[in-house]
C-alpha cells in the first residue's frame, strides 16, 4: 500500500506539469479530459500528498477551464481537514470555489470549521473565516456564531479584520447573530488602534438596507469622517453618510464642513469624487458646498487639457444626478462640454452627454437642441443615432408634450426622424403620430401634409422600421382624409404597387384607408350638394343616417362640416399648389377635382389594384378588399343612372347613395382619446341588473349543458349571450319551474356550475358587451377639454400652442406605487439592529450620568430642536409607545417639542440615557469635545 | 457586497483568474465572463473604463497583456476601483517581482491566496502591501 502510494505521488503530474501541457497542447480538450481521469483516479488515493495535488489541478482546471468539480466534494472536506497547513489552505481554496450554499457536504464540515476558527494557527483561522464569507449558509452562520464572536476581540488584527468582514454574511444569513455580536463589531468600528477598513465597510453594506437603523451611530461615523487619513475608509464612511443625511436634516448640516475640508484639501480623485457624489446626492441645500461641487466637477472631471476619458465620464455622471435634482443651472453652465462629448470616441461618454443634453431641454430651446441632434444622429453610428431619435421622441411627449409649442414643428420633425435611414423607433413614431393626431386638432392638416410626403415616396416601402410609420401615416390621412389636398394622389400612393411589400396587417390599414378615400370621393361628387350640417354627435352610425332627416339639423356637432365645405375651405392652398405647378395626375382639373372621368380613372385603378387581393391567403386583406370592391361594384351599377341626373341628385332614390351617406357619416365621426378609466366611470343604466346576470346565466348554462354534444361552438355561445341578453329585458325572472326541473337534472347528472347563492356575492361589476358604445359616448364626456377648444379656435391665427387634449386621469401609465415588499431577511436583521443599538441604551441608562455635561447639552438640544419635523415614526415606538420615548435616544428627543408635557418627567431619563448610550465610546466622546452631540 | 467578482483576462481573452464573490454555477461563470471580456477587450484606450453589464458595473485597467476586470455593485466608487486594481498589481509586483501573465498562470493559488487578503466578502479589508504578503512569505519560507 505505502508502495504504491509513493509510486502514485512519484510519478504524478504536479500543478505545473499540467499548466505546461495545457500551454503545449493546440486543443485543449482532449488533454484535460486525460488529465481529469488522472486526477480522478489520484484522488482517491489514500496518501494527502497525492490527494492534495490531484485536488489543486482539479481547481485550477475548473477555475481556468470551467471543468466542473462537484463530484469533488467529498474529497474537499477530506483535503481540508488534514493537519498540514499546506493541504488545509488547497482544501479550502477548492472549497471556497466550489461549494455553495446547497452543497450537501456543507453538514460535514461544521466542526472542521469550529475547530479551525478556535485554531491557535491565525493563518489556520483565517482559511476557515475566508471559506466562511464564501460558503456559509444559515446552519453554519447559526451554529458558528460564538467561535466568530470570540474572534471578533481578538488580539490578532488578521483575523479580527477577516472576522468583521465575515459577520456581514452571518448576519444576513442568521439575524439572531446581531444580539450577540453587533457590540463587538462596533468596538471593531471606533477602536482607535485598529484599522477600522473592514468595520467601515460591512457598515456601508448594511446601511444600504436599511440606514434608519444605524443613525444613532452616526457619531463614530463622523469620527471616522474628520479623523480618518485613509481614502479607502472616507470613501465608505462618505458612502454611509449619504444613506443617513436623507433621513437626518441636522446630521447633513453637520457634515457639511468636513467634507468641504476634504475636497479642498485632498489630491486624490477617488476620494474627490467620493465627497462630489454625496454631495450632489445629499447636502444639494447646502449652496456653499455645491457650488465648491459643481467648482470641482469643471475643474477636475471635465477639464480639456486633462483628457481622462475616466473622469469625463465620471463627471458627466454627477452632472445628470444634479441635473435630475432641479440643479440644471449646473449642467447649463458646463454645456460646451456637454454638447462636445456627444462627439465623443466613447459610447458611454456620448450616452452619459446625451442624457444631459436632454435635460436642458425646454420650451425655449427644444427646436434647436433637437435640431442639432437629428443633424447629430445622421452623422453617428445606427445604435447612438437610435438612442439620440429615442431620446428626443422621449423628452417631446413627456408630460402629454409639454415642451413643444409648435406642433406643426413637431410633426414636421417626425417626418424627418422618420427618413434617417437608421431609424429603427418606428413603433414609438406610430404612437406619437396616431397620439397627436387625436389630441391635436389644429395639427392634423400638417399630420396629413406630412403623411402624404411619407406615402408618395415608395422608397420607404422597403424598410421594414418604416412599416409601422406608414401605417400611422396611412390611418391619419384616412381619417383626415377632407385635410388633403389630393385624393387622388394618396389613392395612388395607397395603391401603388410596392405596397406588397408591406405586412399584411399594415397593408389592411392600407386597403381601409382606401375606402375611405374612396367614399369621400364618392360622396364628394355624388352627395348633396347643398350644405348641410350633418349631426355627428354621439349617434350611433345607423341612427344617425335617420336622425340628419329627422333631427334639427344644428345639433352640438357644429365643427363637422359636410366634406364639402371642408374641402373648399381647404382649396385656397391646393390651387396655390397648382399654381406652383407642382403637377400631380389631377393638377389640370380645375376648381372641382371630381369630375366623371377622374371618379372612373379612380374606380378602375382600384379595381385592378385590388381584385387579385379578394383571393389573398390573409384573412384582414382579403376581407378589407371584398369591402372596397363590393362597394365599387355597388356603385357601378347605379353610376350611370346617377349621373344622368347631375346636379339635382336625390340620395334617397338610390340604394347607393344611401349606403355612401351612411358611410360617409360613419367615417366623419371623430375619434378621440380616451381615458383608461373611462369605463369605470360610465354609470350603470337604471333598469340594467347587472348582479341578476349570474342566476340567468345559471340556467342558460344548464341549457347548454343539456345538449348531448360536450363540446359546443363559438357561436353557440355567442348566440346564448343574445338570447341571454334579450331574456334579461323581457322576463325579469326565470321561471321557478324551469329552474327546480334544472336542478333536478344536475343533481342527477353530478353537474354543478356555478351555485346559486353565490350569485350576489361575486363582483361582475363590468358592463355586458353591448354595453362598450355606450361606455365610449360616456368618456367622449369626459374629456376635459381645457381653455375651450371650440372658442379659442377661432380667436387667432398667431403661432402659440395649440389646445392638447388631455384626459384628467388615467392619462400615463399608472406608476405601481406598490412598493416592492421588503425582503423579510432584512427586516428581521435590522429590527434586530435597532434593538441592539436602542435597546443597550437603555440597559446602560440609569448607570451614569453626568450632570454638568448633561446640563449643557441640553441647552444645545433645544436648540437643536426648534423648527424640526417630526420623521415617520419608528418601528420600536409601533411596537412599543409607552417606552418608546426612553428607548430611542434620537427619536425621542425630536418629538420632545411635541411632548412639552411629558418633556420634564423625562429630562432625567434623557440625560442619563444619553450618558449611557455613549458609554461604549466615552473615551472619545469626553477626549475630544471637538466632535459636537450633534445626534444626541 | 461591493465587489461581486475579479478577473485576470489576456488579450486573447483566456481567463487568467476568476475570483467570484457570489455563488454562480459553471455555465453562468463562463456566460458572464464571455460577454464581459467581448465587451471590454473591443474598448480602445481612448474610452473610459467602466462598463455598465447587466446590473453590475465592471471596472477594468489594462497591464502590457493582461486585463483586470472587477465587477462591483452600481454605487461602488469607480475610481476607488481603479486604485484597487492598481494596488492589487503593484502587490504582486512586490512578491513576483515584475510581474507578468506567466506568473499568475503559473502561481494561480498565491494569486488567489492575495486576494483573500484583500477583499473577503466583497469588502476591502486591507489596503497596506506588507499585510496583505505576509502570510504568503511565512509560507513560502516555511515551504
Amino acid at each position: 500500500m505505502a508502495g504504491s502510494s509513493i509510486m502514485e505521488s512519484f510519478f504524478q503530474r504536479s500543478l505545473d506539469d499540467l499548466i505546461k501541457g495545457l500551454r503545449l497542447q493546440v486543443t485543449e480538450y482532449n488533454f484535460i479530459s486525460k488529465s481529469l481521469e488522472e486526477i480522478k483516479r489520484e484522488i482517491k488515493s489514500t496518501d494527502i500528498q497525492t490527494k492534495s495535488i490531484a485536488l489543486e489541478k482539479l481547481t485550477y482546471l475548473n477555475s481556468i477551464h470551467s471543468v466542473d468539480m462537484i463530484w469533488a466534494s467529498f474529497h474537499v472536506v477530506e483535503v481540508m481537514s488534514s493537519t498540514k497547513f499546506i493541504h488545509k489552505k488547497i482544501g479550502y481554496l477548492a472549497a471556497s470555489q466550489s461549494f455553495n450554499e446547497s452543497t450537501d457536504v456543507i453538514l460535514l464540515i461544521t466542526n472542521q470549521l469550529r475547530k479551525d476558527l478556535n485554531s491557535s494557527n491565525q493563518f489556520e483561522a483565517g482559511l476557515a473565516l475566508e471559506c466562511l464569507a464564501v460558503i456559509g449558509n444559515t446552519d453554519l452562520a447559526r451554529d458558528l456564531t460564538p467561535e466568530i464572536f470570540t474572534l471578533l476581540s481578538s488580539s490578532k488584527e488578521f483575523v479580527r479584520k477577516k472576522a468583521v468582514a465575515v459577520i456581514l454574511r452571518v448576519f444576513n444569513k442568521y439575524p439572531d447573530a446581531v444580539r450577540v455580536s453587533f457590540k463587538r463589531l462596533v468596538e471593531n468600528l471606533e477602536s482607535v488602534n485598529s484599522d477600522p477598513t473592514a468595520a467601515i465597510g460591512v457598515f456601508c453594506e448594511l446601511c444600504s438596507k436599511d440606514p434608519r437603523s444605524y443613525l444613532p451611530l452616526a457619531p463614530e461615523f463622523y469620527k471616522i469622517l474628520v479623523d480618518s487619513k485613509n481614502n479607502w475608509v472616507l470613501i465608505k464612511v462618505l458612502k454611509v453618510f449619504s444613506k443617513l443625511a436623507p433621513l437626518e436634516p441636522r446630521l447633513a448640516k453637520r457634515i457639511v464642513d468636513p467634507i468641504g475640508e476634504h475636497m479642498k484639501r485632498t489630491s486624490s480623485k477617488s476620494l474627490m469624487f467620493e465627497c462630489i457624489r454625496t454631495v450632489v446626492t445629499c447636502l444639494t441645500d447646502y449652496e456653499v458646498i455645491l457650488k465648491l461641487a459643481v467648482e470641482k466637477i469643471r475643474d477636475c472631471f471635465l477639464s480639456d487639457n486633462d483628457d481622462d476619458p475616466n473622469l469625463k465620464y465620471l463627471g458627466l455622471q454627477v452632472l445628470s444626478i444634479l441635473g435630475s435634482k432641479q440643479h440644471l443651472w449646473a449642467v447649463v453652465e458646463n454645456k460646451e462640454f456637454v454638447i462636445k462629448s456627444l462627439s465623443d470616441l466613447d459610447p458611454n461618454i456620448k450616452f452619459e452627454s446625451l442624457r444631459l443634453v436632454m435635460e436642458m431641454v425646454s420650451e425655449g430651446n427644444v427646436a434647436e437642441i433637437t435640431h442639432y441632434l437629428v443633424g447629430a444622429a445622421l452623422k453617428s453610428d445606427p445604435e447612438f443615432c437610435n438612442e439620440i431619435l429615442g431620446s428626443i421622441l422621449m423628452t417631446c411627449s413627456r408630460n402629454v408634450y409639454k415642451v413643444i409649442v409648435d406642433f406643426d414643428w413637431y410633426v414636421s420633425l417626425l417626418g424627418d426622424i422618420s427618413r434617417n435611414p437608421h431609424c429603427q423607433k418606428g413603433e414609438e413614431i406610430e404612437r406619437q403620430l396616431v397620439d397627436i393626431c387625436l389630441r391635436v386638432a389644429e395639427v392634423r392638416p400638417e399630420i396629413v401634409r406630412v403623411a402624404r410626403d411619407l406615402l408618395i415616396d415608395p422608397a420607404l416601402l422597403s424598410n421594414p422600421y418604416m412599416h409601422r410609420i406608414l401605417r400611422a401615416a396611412v390611418w391619419v390621412s384616412g381619417e383626415h382624409i377632407e385635410l388633403s389636398r389630393n385624393p387622388f394622389e394618396l389613392m395612388e400612393a395607397l395603391l401603388q404597387p410596392r405596397t406588397n411589400l408591406l405586412p399584411p396587417l399594415v397593408r389592411a390599414v392600407y386597403i381601409q384607408s382606401a375606402f375611405k378615400v374612396l367614399v369621400f370621393c364618392l360622396y364628394s361628387y355624388l352627395g348633396p350638394k347643398e350644405v348641410i350640417l350633418t349631426p355627428v354627435g354621439d349617434l350611433a352610425p345607423e341612427e344617425s343616417a335617420e336622425a340628419s332627416e329627422q333631427e334639427a339639423s344644428f345639433s352640438e356637432g357644429d365643427e363637422y362640416f359636410d366634406p364639402r365645405m371642408k374641402r373648399s375651405g381647404a382649396g385656397h392652398t391646393w390651387d396655390r399648389n397648382i399654381d406652383n405647378g407642382q403637377a400631380s395626375s389631377s393638377a389640370s382639373l380645375e376648381n372641382d377635382p371630381f369630375t366623371h372621368e377622374s371618379i372612373f380613372n379612380m374606380l378602375n385603378m382600384i379595381k385592378m389594384a385590388l381584385g387579385p387581393l379578394s383571393g389573398s391567403d390573409e384573412v384582414e386583406v382579403q376581407e378589407r378588399a371584398g369591402n372596397v370592391l363590393g362597394l365599387i361594384d355597388l356603385m357601378e351599377q347605379e353610376l350611370p343612372g346617377l349621373l344622368v341626373r347631375e346636379g339635382s341628385l336625390r340620395g334617397e332614390e338610390f340604394q347607393g347613395v344611401k349606403v355612401l351617406d351612411l358611410l360617409q357619416n360613419a367615417f366623419s365621426k371623430e375619434l378621440g382619446p380616451v381615458s383608461l378609466s373611462a369605463q369605470q366611470r360610465v354609470p350603470v343604466p337604471e333598469g340594467l341588473l347587472l348582479k341578476e346576470n349570474l342566476s340567468e346565466l345559471e340556467t342558460v348554462c344548464g341549457d347548454i349543458n343539456l345538449t348531448p354534444s360536450s363540446s359546443f361552438s363559438l357561436g353557440s355561445v355567442l348566440f346564448v349571450e343574445r338570447h341571454n341578453s334579450q331574456q334579461t329585458e323581457k322576463e325579469s325572472e326565470p321561471s321557478s319551474e324551469s329552474t327546480s326541473l334544472l336542478s333536478e337534472h344536475r343533481k342527477r347528472h353530478g353537474l354543478y356550475y356555478l351555485s346559486a347563492d353565490k350569485n350576489g356575492s361575486g363582483s361582475n361589476d363590468y358592463p355586458p358587451v353591448n354595453e362598450l358604445s355606450n361606455a365610449i359616448d360616456g368618456a367622449q364626456d369626459l374629456l376635459r377639454l381645457p381653455g375651450q377648444s371650440v372658442d379659442s379656435k377661432k380667436k387667432s391665427t398667431t403661432k402659440r400652442r395649440p389646445v392638447v387634449v388631455r384626459l384628467d386621469d388615467g392619462e400615463e401609465a399608472p406608476v405601481s406605487g406598490v412598493q416592492k415588499p421588503k425582503d423579510s431577511k432584512d427586516d428581521i436583521l435590522s429590527g434586530a439592529i435597532r434593538n441592539i443599538l436602542l435597546g443597550d441604551e437603555t440597559k446602560h441608562m440609569s448607570s451614569q450620568s453626568n450632570p454638568s455635561n448633561t446640563e449643557k447639552r441640553n441647552g444645545k438640544e433645544v436648540s437643536l430642536d426648534t423648527g424640526h419635523v417630526p420623521q415617520s415614526k419608528d418601528m420600536g415606538e409601533i411596537e412599543n409607545p409607552s417606552t418608546s420615548i426612553s428607548q430611542h435616544g434620537n427619536e425621542r428627543r425630536r418629538r420632545s417639542k411635541k411632548k412639552d408635557g411629558e418633556e420634564s418627567s423625562h429630562k432625567e431619563k434623557q440625560k442619563s440615557h444619553r450618558q449611557g448610550r455613549s458609554k461604549t465610546r466615552q473615551t472619545a466622546e469626553i477626549q475630544s469635545p471637538v466632535i459636537p452631540d450633534f445626534l444626541l | 457586497m461591493g465587489i461581486r467578482f475579479i478577473l485576470m483576462v489576456n488579450k486573447q481573452g483566456q481567463t487568467r483568474l476568476a475570483q467570484y464573490y457570489e455563488y454562480l454555477t459553471i455555465e453562468q461563470r463562463r456566460a458572464l465572463e464571455g460577454e464581459i471580456v467581448r465587451k471590454c477587450l473591443a474598448r480602445t484606450e481612448q474610452q473610459c473604463s467602466f462598463v455598465e453589464h447587466r446590473n453590475y458595473k465592471v471596472i477594468y485597467r489594462r497591464y502590457a497583456s493582461l486585463f483586470f476586470l472587477v465587477g462591483v455593485d452600481n454605487d461602488e466608487n469607480e475610481l476607488a476601483i481603479l486604485e484597487f486594481i492598481h494596488l492589487l498589481v503593484e502587490t504582486m509586483d512586490r512578491h513576483f517581482g515584475n510581474v507578468c501573465e506567466l506568473d499568475i498562470m503559473f502561481h494561480l493559488e498565491k494569486a488567489h491566496f492575495m486576494l483573500e487578503e484583500m477583499v473577503i466578502n466583497g469588502c476591502i479589508v486591507e489596503t497596506n502591501k506588507s499585510n496583505i504578503l505576509m502570510p504568503i512569505q511565512l509560507m513560502d519560507k516555511a515551504s
